[in-house]
């Protein structure tokens, strides 16, 4: 499945965004997440199912003025 | 600063009225050693994309948290109250706390706030529990229209972030002040030098944010400790109630009594 992985397309096996997050790598991570420009809690990325060019952002505590 | 003159926010208490961001600073050593110098108890954070297994933002969330000041996350680099709305809601489950800079950048080359997607994102943020400071222009209907939506402080703009200008309008910022005597009101962006936050503070600002003054300076952590100083300085001098100035010299030694005087 095609997908925009934090403004990159990307082809991935994962159907849920759980699995995503595992596929690409960020196991324990403490990450926030969105679909769609929709925030979407840690504990509902297990029911959230990914479709065909859904839009995902990964997001980390970063510096910020 | 006394104890009885503490900062109130949203029921929380801050012994210093200078909140830092964390940004641009020539090294994570660097940035550390101005939030010590600064005495500043909240700094601004932000959530930015990272790629799976890279832990880019690890070491620095990691001293942040070491440290042990409160955080503000902001929605910087938002441009539509969606956007600012979903990036609100990441930060307050990454960082656990409900409390939120909203930015909502209108224009480009002043990143000038666009209220009205402000507003909205305001409305919806309030509603879903989030303590909303709100980055806005130095507009009174703006202010009144934030303030209707349950903003308990605001963060009025001193001239374009990152800009260094200082105080563009002060008319237009002293007229916030008066207008809202008892409402916590926060100078964020534009600060360029302590002098600015001096007279910031002086005209009876409860608190200055500020992040490029310090990080870009040629030594942060001397110009860290020189804000933390003005932030005092500018905060006693208003307590003290300044004089007024006047257009005219006054003679501030006795006449009665000057040697030479014709008295008859």
């Amino acid at each position: 499945m095609r997908i925009l992985v934090n403004g990159l397309q990307r082809d991935v096996r994962a159907t849920t965004l759980c699995g995503l997050l595992n596929e690409l790598g960020y196991e324990d991570q403490k990450v926030g997440t969105a679909v769609n420009q929709e925030f979407v809690r840690s504990k509902d990325r297990e029911m959230i199912k990914l479709k065909e060019d859904d839009a995902v952002e990964i997001v980390t505590p970063r510096q910020g003025g | 600063m006394s104890d009885a003159d503490r900062l109130h926010l949203y029921g929380s208490e801050f012994g210093s009225r200078l909140f830092i961001g964390t940004a641009r600073y020539p090294s994570l050593a660097a940035l550390e050693n101005s939030i010590r110098a600064s005495e500043c108890e909240m700094v601004t954070v932000s959530l930015r994309r990272e790629a799976g297994g890279t832990r880019s933002g690890e070491s620095f969330w990691s001293l942040i948290r070491n440290l042990g000041v409160k955080v503000l996350p902001n929605t910087a680099g938002c441009r539509t109250a969606k956007e600012a709305i979903a990036t609100a809601q990441m930060a307050r489950e990454v960082f656990a706390t409900n409390w939120i800079k909203l930015e909502v950048i209108g224009e480009e080359d002043t990143l000038q706030p666009d209220v009205f997607g402000l507003i909205e994102a305001s409305r919806t943020l309030i509603k879903d529990g989030f303590y909303v400071l709100p980055y806005m222009t130095d507009d009174l209907v703006v202010a009144e229209k934030l303030l209707d939506l349950g903003c308990q402080a605001l963060m009025p703009w001193a001239a374009p972030i990152g800009s260094g200008r200082g105080i563009n309008n002060p008319f237009a910022l002293r007229a916030l002040r008066a207008h809202y005597p008892n409402t916590p009101l926060i100078i964020d962006a534009g600060i360029g030098a302590p002098s600015h936050a001096v007279a910031v503070m002086e005209m009876g600002y409860d608190a200055v944010l500020l992040n490029t003054a310090i990080s870009r300076a040629g030594d942060p952590v001397a110009m860290a400790r020189a804000f933390g100083l003005a932030i005092k300085a500018g905060r006693s001098a208003f307590l003290a109630k300044p004089m007024t100035p006047r257009d005219m010299a006054e003679p501030s030694t006795p006449i009665i009594g000057r040697p030479f005087d014709q008295l008859i």
